[in-house]
């Protein structure tokens, strides 16, 4: 036992084998270790959602979670939602529909939208508010956020 | 963040062993809900964490056995709120899960952690405690069940002996017919605890069990077996005096920012009335 700990993890599909301090956040190893800044530190008590992230197909609060837990999983970020350095359907949706305003919450609301489409690719409104509601947007652009993650599941659902 | 040891045994006996060696400096760690929390701001300040999610024995699955169902020590509560045998024969504790927290909470928060924390506001107690769950634990002296009535002492503080830990949690499977429900006093969905927690049992022979929480250090048991609660048709002023006998067992702290004690008392009894209502009308059409 020591402080530091080897992990193997793939993040947005490329592969890390890196040693982390233990005490490290999944949250600040994304951002401070990787340079993935699209994940947000707000409250670090699991309460806002602004570091959601997905692991192992399921969304989780990075804040929450010691970065050697992810050992041997695959992590998605919202960096991973685009492709090809353009706006993924679901991205889309949220520029096309003014879910944005100040912007701050977007990437946790984003990884818990597609973490929800991954599971139900046809919500209903109830279930996207379900989904969501482990996201706070202070500038309460929940109505267009809703609208924006409906109109993308249609898209990509068919 | 403070610095700690962090250790991820395979086995039982390699995790009993590093609760032997680091005593009171040990900290067993789950979902990481609570304890990341507490690692950051310095309420808790181990010398080790135990990851416990790589242990053999110690998985996440939802098994059906003999005459029970037994939880897993790192079963998540999405798990539970989703499990077609959780939702078949312990709805109130499907119910329950689904209320903690957030969707992300629920993916990495375990049942097992949640008492274990022993929250006097712990959303699964309750249900635990109407459909008699019993805690596995496995500790220097070997297995041991605990009744979950006897698990609970005040938040933070179970009956665990030091230096074990809990493996599972066992519900025996209802022998006859049940309906149950859990409901709580929330202002926001999403993110807050619980200011009264309630669950409600009824069974085929009349006995109502009801077990509340967030009134006081820890969850509550009691149990009415004249009939009377359970009667659909038993008048409403027959069934007030048990139903406030069953209810005395609530003790709020006046210093909880949530809600207050005279709130808290006026909406345990709204809750109780309206789980119990639940549980009957569920007993009456066949869900469990």
């Amino acid at each position: 036992m020591n402080d530091r700990f080897p992990i193997d993890l793939k993040v947005n599909g490329q592969r890390y084998q890196v040693d982390v301090p233990v005490y490290r956040t999944l949250l600040d190893f994304l951002r401070d270790d990787l340079g993935l800044t699209g994940t947000k530190e707000c409250c670090v008590v699991g309460e806002c959602g602004a570091c959601t992230v997905i692991v192992d197909g399921r969304t989780v609060n990075s804040c929450l979670m010691l970065a050697v837990e992810a050992d041997g999983g695959e992590v998605l970020t919202v960096e991973g939602l685009a492709a090809g350095g353009r706006p993924g359907p679901l991205q889309r949706a949220f520029l096309e529909h003014g879910s944005a305003q100040c912007g701050f919450c977007i990437p946790g609301q984003l990884m818990s939208a597609h973490g929800l489409l991954l599971e139900n690719p046809h919500p209903a409104a109830a279930e996207v508010h379900e989904a969501l509601a482990g996201n706070l947007c202070r500038c309460a652009g929940y109505e267009q956020i809703t609208e924006a993650v409906l109109a993308a599941a249609e898209e990509v659902g068919g | 963040m403070q610095a700690f040891a962090y250790a991820r045994p395979e086995s039982i006996p390699e995790a009993l062993a590093l609760l032997a060696e680091h005593g009171s400096g040990a900290h067993l760690l789950a979902g990481g809900t609570d304890l990341v929390i507490a690692l950051r701001n310095g309420s808790l300040r181990p010398t080790v964490v135990i990851d416990l999610k790589r242990v053999t024995g110690l998985s996440p699955a939802i098994r059906r056995e003999d005459g029970h169902l037994c939880l897993g020590a790192t079963t998540v509560m999405r798990d539970v709120e989703r499990d077609a045998e959780v939702l078949r024969h312990f709805p109130a504790l499907a119910e329950a899960a689904s209320w903690v927290g957030s969707v992300q909470i629920r993916n990495r928060a375990t049942v097992v952690g949640n008492i274990c924390n022993a929250s006097p506001a712990a959303d699964t107690a309750p249900p635990l405690l109407v459909y008699g769950a019993v805690v596995l634990a496995v500790g220097p002296d070997g297995e041991r069940r605990i009744p979950i009535n006897d698990f609970f002492v005040r938040s933070r503080q179970t009956t665990l002996p030091a230096g074990s830990l809990v493996t599972g949690i066992e519900l025996p499977l209802p022998a006859g017919r049940m309906g149950s429900a859990y409901t709580r006093l929330t202002r926001r969905r999403g993110t807050d605890l619980a200011s009264v927690t309630m669950c409600a049992g009824v069974d085929g022979a009349g006995v109502t069990r009801l077990a509340y929480g967030s009134v006081g250090p820890r969850p509550v048991l009691v149990c009415d077996e004249s009939g009377v609660l359970a009667d659909p048709a038993a008048p409403d002023e027959v069934k007030a005096p048990i139903l406030e006998e069953m209810l005395a067992g609530a003790s709020p702290s006046p210093r909880s920012m949530r809600a207050g004690p005279e709130y808290r008392l006026a909406m345990l009894r709204v809750l109780g009335r309206r789980a119990l209502q639940t549980a009957i009308d569920r007993l009456a059409k066949g869900m469990a």
